[in-house]
């Protein structure tokens, strides 16, 4: 049985159609990157994995059951941002996954326990890159540094599927390529199912074992809401080339002019 | 020549012509006093320097006559009093309610448009109910100062909690948060410095619901003070006094600022 199951989705608010037909499985430990033009639904798809949006019509399935109705445990996120605390240091950021645990009255441990957490999260804090910036708070690390704390942070629930909502748009172009090699490396090491949205086509190209494209099929451009979108492309990466990259690349130029217009 | 909203003063300078206004109003205050005392040296309406301090010296350095108190100390301690346990009392009412109305839409769906509602109430309409059932004592006093600013407080709070990033909402329960630790880890620590700017704000108002609360029915305090001795023309009193209450409203806000700053390094390094 798939992991993740999508029958015949449909988000629509009103008369405004943002999904329609989405037929989609996937397995355990896939690593998808999803393109798309603004406004073509990946991020309303994104927000119904995390459980805060509703399909309309159709069934969104986890495990053979119904989504759940709001965030959880077992799905992390990162998004662009505002993903980590700015009143807790580094490393208490990432101690928070283990004081929510063990502790739900207080959310604070003591003792014993505190310095298990802590030891938990230096370890994971080491695997991305942030050893020497423990005591620092959010504002005084660089972007790719605050993203790295927001991995680590998912990271230390141990969730089974982690959700990246573009979260390496905000950084230069030198240390997206040190992020993706993290991602990559966690992938293979943690055996997670990653969902990561992009605006970058190319970064689709290389990264995880499977592409797709959301965007509209039917095109209206005196209305541009009429049609919804669906997932126009599912390939397997490795076995792209550059043909199919400049057809993705042209069908998106298109929908986005249509739709900007 | 540059454009002057692109000219800055320097540090010194900057410093002088923030002096400047204080220093003509103290200017023109001497030269009107002595050309008034002049004329008549029994003026009361504008008072020496000399004779504000040997008022204040009575007041303030010899033991009052009839009591054997020490008139301007026990004023300053009567009015702080009221004023620390009516804004304390108002921001724990605030920070709880601001906390819970702005994190919990079933409290806000059914809470918020009652206290929008009491917060447009003038408080000073009511000090006559609040006389009526708690009394002329220290309790109606602070009472008036915790009903004028707690629906402030309360609003402004929980604006704030609902101007939190939803990200952070969101991210908190993925690492499996309850609404209880999201409410304890994540909102209240993040709404504290908000709340000492609440209350660096509203100290304006407090100081003028206490004033008005000890013009009316008091024993001691520094506003029933400057009321008592109207009667007697006695400008050389409220003037002293109403410069020490704008030190000390002064203070108080310098003190705030300080606290805020130490506790939470944090909040004012990104400047928000």
């Amino acid at each position: 049985m798939a992991m993740i199951e999508a029958n015949n989705l449909w988000k629509e608010y009103g008369d405004n159609v943002v999904l329609e037909q989405v037929n989609v499985k996937v397995e355990e430990g896939e690593f998808i990157t999803v393109v798309g033009t603004s406004g073509c639904g990946k991020t309303t798809f994104l927000r119904m994995l995390l459980g805060i949006e509703q399909p309309t019509r159709g069934k969104l399935l986890l495990d053979g059951k119904t989504f759940p109705d709001e965030p959880g445990e077992d799905r992390g996120i990162v998004f662009q941002k505002y993903s980590v605390f700015p009143h807790l240091t580094v490393l208490k950021n990432t101690m928070l996954a283990a004081e929510f645990k063990q502790a739900p009255w207080l959310g604070k441990l003591f003792g014993a326990k505190h310095k298990q957490a802590e030891n938990d999260a230096r370890e994971i804090l080491t695997s991305v890159g942030l050893e020497n910036a423990l005591h620092r708070y959010p504002h005084e690390l660089s972007g790719g540094m605050q993203q790295r704390l927001a991995i680590a942070q998912a990271l230390m629930k141990k969730p089974r599927i982690l959700l990246l909502d573009e979260p390496f748009g905000a950084l230069d172009p030198g240390i997206r390529a040190d992020m993706h090699e993290l991602i990559q490396n966690l992938w293979k090491k943690t055996g997670l199912t990653i969902f990561m949205i992009t605006h970058d086509l190319a970064e689709g190209f290389y990264l995880g074992t499977r592409l797709w494209v959301f965007d509209k099929i039917r095109l209206d451009a005196q209305q541009a809401n009429a049609y919804g979108a669906c997932i126009t492309y599912d390939i397997p990466v490795g076995k792209t080339d550059i043909e199919i990259f400049d057809d993705i690349d042209n069908s998106l130029d298109k929908s986005r002019k249509v739709l900007l217009d | 020549m540059k454009r002057i909203i692109n000219r800055y003063p320097d540090r010194t300078l900057s410093v002088l012509l923030g002096a400047l206004p204080f220093v003509l109003v103290l200017i023109t205050y001497i030269m009107a006093s002595n050309a008034r005392l002049e004329e008549n040296a029994h003026d009361k309406l504008l008072p020496s320097v000399s004779s504000m301090t040997t008022a204040v010296d009575k007041l303030a350095m010899q033991p009052s006559k009839r009591s054997g108190e020490y008139l301007f100390w026990l004023d300053t301690s009567s009015s702080l009093t009221r004023l620390g346990m009516g804004i304390g009392i108002a921001a724990i009412i605030g920070l709880v309610f601001g906390i819970i109305n702005g994190s919990i839409p079933y409290v806000r769906a059914n809470l918020s448009p009652f206290i929008t509602a009491i917060s447009l109430v003038p408080p000073l309409a009511v000090l006559p109910i609040l006389f009526i059932v708690f009394g002329l004592g220290e309790l109606s006093k602070v009472v008036l100062i915790a009903i004028g600013i707690t629906p402030f407080i309360i609003r402004d709070m929980q604006t704030n909690v609902m101007e939190l990033p939803a990200e952070q909402m969101i991210k908190a329960q993925t690492l499996g948060a309850s609404s209880w630790l999201i409410i304890i880890r994540v909102v209240l620590p993040q709404v504290l410095p908000r709340l000492i700017g609440a209350l660096r704000l509203s100290l304006g108002a407090a100081w003028l619901f206490l004033i008005a609360a000890e013009a009316i029915a008091s024993t001691d305090g520094l506003g029933y003070r400057i009321f008592l001795v109207r009667r007697y023309l006695a400008m050389d009193i409220i003037l002293p006094y109403v410069i020490w209450i704008t030190f000390l409203s002064f203070f108080t806000d310098y003190l705030l600022k300080i606290l805020s700053e130490r506790l939470f390094p944090w909040f004012h390094a990104t400047g928000k």
